[in-house]
């Protein structure tokens, strides 16, 4: 009797709105491909961090004053006085740094196996300006805790808009709303961090997960499932989305969540990286910290801005760096997309690529002596090297033959022989004086253990190849 | 619907003129909505002059003050300072100040009505940084070339005491010299023109 109470309830909805197929369609129905690996956990990750992010900061707009004389102690009143205002307060500033880690992981994962390219330019551009969206809202956001490096971080940034030539000094004038960064500064800024950004955010996400349905999703293999479809058309080697990813990804969640919560409940402020020391002194518009860098998801498009010594060009490179990632799907020349199948320059370019830009970010958080300054210029040749060299390294490259069919990977348990092995050949029974009677017992081999470094190290450089 | 009797150029200009009428009413509401993001007629006020007495500023002390919400500096320049500014000119980019921007009578050698008292706004002319006071010579981080001046611990401009750049580093010009003027021997005015002086 209840039961067919529901359905009518089920039925009149359905009648007036697709919900069932909008389910199918990109839930039940939409096949993902089954060979989905580590790396494709950080796409749904980074929608749970938004959610996050979304819940966390209207619990903090409750008690939070967007005003110049009294944001800074009304952080510290959610810290010390309103109920559990310490684990929201911590779940969005961590969140901030976790979305930057996930959404870092999530790019790469698309550099690697080609996700950018034909037919997913669009994903790419969408996920590219959701990239850019959301570093503005973390630098807005940046603001809002009105301490000494929120103050002087946002004065740096807005000024970057004063290198522009001729409407600079009035571009910068407008966006701050007075001649310094002041109460009307952090107002604005804190409109812009709850309602406009986020709106963006939101339509943005909509577009990428639309454009991405449309083509279908890639794969470790970079090959099209659609290629080979079943007599029902439904691709092969493909699996419905929802159950097996969603409870995959669920997985992947609960080993996030592990993380995350290590890091609200044991170190906040990560050493001073998720959340810096000098922003725990409120802002004085007289004095710059003695030594100011950008929250760490910043440091390398800053390394790169002060690499360059003059103010308009290092403004245009740090720019360009962001705006050649919008590139990528064309400067890639490449017939083939996963790195497995792609020649040997690649590879090691996109080795170098990880080194600058994970050089860059450490040497933005360092203060700028001369040896840090001619590193930083030369992993920021490195970094456009990578980039604007592509078309030509691409063309080049010896590529594999690319199978047609999605291929099997070893999994874990099928490895763990393999390493039985090699731990087996680093040790030797030696025979040992024991109570008077003569033992065989384990000890490391050093003729084993270089024979094994040996074979690793030509391992890794025939997986460059 | 049939198609008999469509007068389609009537229906492409109503479209066109829709457009248009559209696109001029919308670049209309445009105009109050970004200009009410500039500065309110409260923060164009607020930068009213400020006085300052500098009769307890001693030989070698910089002090600071507050003028339309920047930092302000007032030093007095001992005399083995002037002569270092007047002789290491070779390494800086504006040394004679063509390309910064200062008041005309500060438009010397020392960047200051008196030669001893030096007054400049404490942002560095890259991205606004306030840059930090090291009279010291030749300390260890900063290297042997270092005369004394101010150096922005934000992306390493290098300043003399005269407030002009160092040329090799981010800064494109010397630091800003503010409008002021002396209404005694230890009063001074930032943020107004002795009329005298300027004309």
């Amino acid at each position: 009797m209840k039961s067919k109470y529901l359905t009518g309830c089920g039925t009149w909805v359905v009648n007036r709105f697709p919900l069932t197929k909008l389910w199918n369609e990109h839930m039940a129905q939409y096949y993902a491909p089954k060979n989905f690996n580590f790396w494709y956990f950080f796409g749904s990750l980074a929608l749970l961090v938004l959610v996050n992010q979304f819940i966390t900061g209207i619990l903090l707009t409750m008690n939070y004053k967007p005003d110049a004389g009294l944001a800074f102690d009304s952080v510290e009143y959610i810290m010390r006085e309103v109920p559990w205002g310490w684990l929201v307060r911590y779940m969005h500033s961590t969140g901030a740094s976790a979305f930057f880690i996930v959404i870092y992981l999530h790019m790469f994962r698309g550099l690697i196996y080609g996700s950018y390219k034909q037919p997913r330019e669009l994903v790419w551009i969408f996920g590219m300006l959701l990239f850019v969206a959301l570093m503005a809202e973390a630098f807005m956001g940046y603001l809002l805790p009105w301490g000494q490096m929120s103050y002087w971080g946002a004065q740096v940034i807005i000024s970057l808009f004063s290198a522009i030539p001729i409407i600079g000094d009035d571009l910068s004038l407008w966006v701050r709303g007075d001649y310094v960064i002041s109460d009307a500064t952090l107002n604005r800024f804190f409109a812009f961090h709850v309602i406009a950004i986020p709106l963006i955010l939101i339509m943005l996400v909509f577009l990428h997960i639309v454009a991405l349905h449309e083509v279908g999703s890639n794969n470790p293999d970079g090959i099209d499932i659609k290629d080979s479809k079943d007599p029902w058309g439904h691709p092969i080697d493909g699996i419905p989305f929802h159950p097996y990813y969603t409870v995959k990804d669920i997985v992947g969640v609960a080993v996030f969540l592990f993380f995350f919560a290590t890091v609200i409940f044991y170190m906040p402020e990560m050493g001073g990286y998720f959340l810096e020391d000098a922003n725990f002194i409120p802002a004085d518009p007289l004095a710059t910290p003695e030594h100011i860098s950008p929250v760490w998801y910043f440091t390398p498009f800053y390394a790169i801005l002060r690499a360059i010594p003059d103010k308009f060009a290092g403004v245009i490179a740090m720019g360009g760096a962001i705006f050649v990632l919008f590139l990528l799907p064309w400067l890639d020349r490449s017939p083939v997309k996963s790195i497995r199948y792609r020649g040997g320059i690649y590879k090691k370019a996109i080795l170098m690529f990880v080194i600058s830009f994970v050089g860059l970010g450490y040497l933005g958080m360092q203060a700028p002596t001369a040896n840090a300054t001619i590193m930083a210029r030369v992993f920021t040749a490195m970094y456009f090297g990578f980039f604007l060299l592509m078309p030509i390294y691409t063309r080049w490259e010896k590529t594999k033959p690319v199978p047609k069919r999605l291929t099997e990977q070893p999994s874990i348990e099928d490895r763990i022989p393999g390493w039985k092995d090699t731990a087996n050949a680093m040790i030797k029974e030696v025979p040992v004086e024991k109570e008077g009677k003569t033992v065989l017992q384990k000890r490391p081999d050093p003729a084993g253990i270089a024979k094994v470094l040996t074979r690793t190290a030509k391992n890794i450089k025939a997986s460059l190849d | 619907m049939s198609e008999q009797g469509v007068d389609r150029s009537k229906r492409q200009f109503l479209t066109t003129a829709l457009t248009v009428v559209g696109a001029v009413g919308t670049g209309y509401i445009a105009v109050p909505f970004l200009s009410q993001m500039q500065p309110s007629t409260k923060a164009k006020a607020a930068g009213a002059p400020v006085e300052i007495d500098i009769s307890k500023l001693e030989t070698g002390q910089l002090i600071r003050a507050a003028w339309r919400g920047k930092p302000v500096w007032i030093l007095n320049r001992p005399p083995a300072v002037l002569e270092i500014l007047a002789n290491n000119t070779a390494k800086l980019s504006d040394p004679s100040s063509q390309e910064s921007e200062q008041p005309e009578y500060a438009k010397n050698e020392f960047r200051s009505i008196k030669p001893e008292i030096f007054i400049a706004v404490g942002l560095c002319t890259h991205l606004g940084c306030s840059p930090t006071f090291r009279p010291e010579i030749a300390p260890n981080d900063l290297g042997g070339d270092w005369k004394g001046g101010f150096f922005c611990p934000c992306h390493g401009s290098g300043f003399d005491l005269a407030g002009r750049v160092v040329s090799g580093v981010p800064a494109p010009t010397n630091l800003v010299v503010p409008p002021h003027r002396y209404i005694t021997e230890t009063r001074i005015i930032i943020g107004e023109t002795n009329t005298e002086e300027s004309a």
